[in-house]
């Protein structure tokens, strides 16, 4: 439209607290998201699980990689550690292992997780390690300005790959349950609800759960790949997504402009790394 | 066959590598994450045997990344960690080193050298890492490093490591060798090993600010699960832990994180004097080369020449008043280790021109022979003129 856009006087913004703030380090806050951003509703999702589960506080630890997921850790009131990129498995184990009341719990991306912390994914998974990953897969590397990751999608534009993705990505649901995951779900931040009620079955039970939340990435992969804005990426969720519990994980691949299956894989019991080797140690003194 | 006891005491036949599992258990450390690597694996293997006999946890990880990474997240569930590794593993281990060092974590890191660079000499000994226990971490830092000379000491030396690393709330490296590790020898372990403690909180959780250090520069540490639900990162933090992304909170940090190490040098700092006294040339060397710069002395003695023994036992933060006394009162230094000079650089900035300094330098494969020193030791004299 021509000429100039009509002056308006900017509404007074009081931001509504947040309903699970007694999570939260609200000293910290705002955050450092974008607008648009998943990781928000990821957050809130997993702090309404956690309210819904009522677990002593004192008995969860969250642990994070490096990356925009990463910062989960320093945004909840709760023993939380910030570490090394890709290390948060690794350094979960060693904290579980230490004290196994502790409930942990790894909140990271799919690069952090996925990229450089692959190897230790499939090893925590293989060990089955009472743990749950929380990995927010928005199919690029945020922080760091939008590079290329393990999940991008073939021909998608990053700024590490200018020309279109030629590396054929990581399915995680299907990686997650190879590599031995107990309970393995997809859901995305559209589904608040029903992604917050599987954070609560992986809360709850033993073994490696893995949850995967495909987020929005306004500001770089969905900017550089026309997806428009948060919103937009929602429309399309709305779309695309199809639910189909159970289904086999080899046929949940993300393929952009095509229906991609969401929900729960698997949900099964298998003893944990912990209950075995203390079956291990009660074997041994039952032979003394 | 009879149950081993829990704790072993007394005396003992055994090697470097099992003396440092042993110290390592005597000391009161329940959690072992490693990697198998050669000459490391008798620690791992022993730790492997003995964790479970008293309800410990070892654990074999996929690679050295996440066996330090699982370190300082066991340390943090509030027990006392280690691991172990060679070279190769060294290098992988700095990345989460350094986490250790900016979160201020306990642990412990026993280095069983080899001949390097890459995977060089899996099976023979080196001391080539002895800079890269110094910086091979990224960013400024001081950080302890110990370097036995016998598998008793390993023993003794580990003990120390896990008391000073819980003091000052610092990784401390035990910086054996392959000679070290695999040579068998007495070792003699007491019947009560103190177990050092780990500061904890004085105040309730919400006044509690897990990085404002005690009067000694060190902070109180609250684990988790201690209902104090703190805040730790590996990037630069504030006294409440949270991150604090400026030049001067940075500053502020880093040099606390120094000087708490380098203000006690007196609790870490320890040395071996041999036949100083009256020495024209004394040998400054450490680990496994000042057991053959034992043998090179007594040989020079026989000949007449008044060589005396300098052995470096605490090799990072690196000893300078020692080494300065000893460099004022010397005609000549004459440094032995098994690498290309590198304790020789810091032998050299400390004894700043006072007296000559000549290396006596093997890339790694082997130890020196005393013949080899005794030649060093004439050069120097020959210098010093």
């Amino acid at each position: 439209m021509p000429g100039k856009p009509k002056e308006k006087a900017a509404p007074e913004f009081v931001p509504a607290r947040h309903p699970m703030e007694k999570y939260l380090r609200t000293e910290r806050l705002p955050h450092i998201w974008c607008a648009g951003c998943g990781l928000g509703t990821a957050l809130s999702c997993f702090l309404f699980a956690l309210d819904e589960l009522g677990w002593d506080l004192d008995s969860v630890a969250v642990v994070s990689g490096i990356g925009c997921a990463g910062r989960v850790a320093g945004y909840v009131r709760l023993d939380s550690y910030h570490t090394t990129h890709g290390r948060a498995l690794p350094f979960a184990t060693g904290l579980k292992l230490a004290k196994p009341d502790l409930h942990v719990v790894v909140f990271s991306g799919d690069g952090d997780l996925f990229a450089i912390g692959g190897n230790h994914f499939i090893h925590a998974a293989r060990r089955n390690i009472d743990m749950t990953v929380i990995c927010v897969n928005n199919f690029n590397y945020g922080m760091t300005g939008g590079q290329l990751g393990p999940t991008t999608p073939l021909e998608a534009r990053c700024t590490t790959a200018p020309y279109g993705n030629f590396e054929p990505p990581f399915n995680l649901v299907y990686l997650a349950a190879s590599a031995g995951a107990t309970y393995v779900a997809r859901w995305t931040t559209l589904h608040a609800r029903r992604l917050q009620h599987a954070m609560v079955e992986a809360l709850s039970r033993k073994g490696f759960t893995f949850v995967e939340v495909i987020s929005p990435c306004p500001t770089n992969y969905g900017r550089r790949n026309r997806l428009g804005e948060g919103l937009d990426e929602m429309r399309y969720y709305a779309e695309h997504a199809v639910i189909r519990h159970g289904a086999d994980p080899k046929e949940a691949d993300i393929v952009p402009g095509k229906d991609f299956l969401i929900g729960k894989f698997v949900d099964m019991e298998k003893l944990t790394y912990l209950e075995m080797y203390r079956a291990k140690v009660a074997q041994l003194k039952g032979k003394r | 066959m009879p149950p081993k006891p829990v704790t072993l005491s007394g005396v003992h036949f055994m090697n470097g590598d099992e003396a440092v599992a042993e110290g390592a258990i005597a000391a009161g450390c329940t959690f072992f994450a490693a990697y198998p690597i050669t000459p490391q694996s008798e620690i791992a293997e022993r730790m492997a045997r003995r964790l479970p006999q008293i309800g410990g946890m070892f654990i074999q990880m996929e690679d050295e990344l996440a066996a330090m990474a699982a370190v300082v997240g066991a340390a943090w569930g509030g027990v006392k960690a280690m691991t172990a590794t060679s070279g190769p593993g060294f290098s992988l281990m700095m990345e989460n080193l350094g986490l250790a060092i900016m979160t201020e974590t306990p642990c412990v890191l026993a280095n069983v050298q080899r001949g390097a660079p890459s995977t060089g000499l899996p099976t023979l000994v080196g001391q080539g890492d002895m800079m890269q226990a110094r910086w091979g971490s990224h960013g400024h830092y001081e950080i302890i490093a110990l370097a036995p000379a016998s598998p008793q000491e390993a023993f003794d030396l580990t003990v120390k490591a896990f008391a000073l690393s819980e003091r000052f709330r610092v990784p401390v490296l035990v910086m054996t060798d392959e000679v070290v590790g695999h040579m068998y020898e007495r070792v003699e372990i007491p019947e009560e090993v103190p177990i050092a403690p780990r500061r904890k909180p004085q105040v309730p959780p919400e006044e509690f600010l897990p990085y404002k250090p005690d009067e000694d520069l060190v902070p109180p540490m609250a684990c988790a699960g201690e209902g104090y639900r703190i805040h730790v990162t590996g990037l630069t933090h504030d006294e409440r832990g949270y991150p604090a992304m400026d030049a001067e909170a940075h500053d502020r940090l880093v040099r606390r994180l120094v000087e708490k190490i380098l203000r006690y040098r007196e609790e870490y700092t320890f040395w071996e004097e041999v036949g100083l006294e009256d020495a024209e040339v004394a040998i400054v060397s450490y680990g496994i080369s000042a057991r053959v710069a034992h043998g090179a002395m007594e040989l020079a003695r026989k000949k007449g020449l008044k060589v005396g023994l300098l052995r470096l036992i605490t090799c990072w933060p690196f000893p300078d008043e020692i080494v300065r006394k000893v460099a004022e009162k010397v005609a000549g230094l004459v440094v032995v280790e098994i690498n290309l000079g590198q304790i020789a650089r810091e032998v050299e900035r400390v004894a700043c021109g006072r007296a000559p300094v000549v290396g006596v330098y093997h890339a790694g494969g082997r130890i020196h022979t005393p013949e080899e020193v005794l030649s060093g030791i004439e050069e120097v004299l020959k210098d010093a003129g």
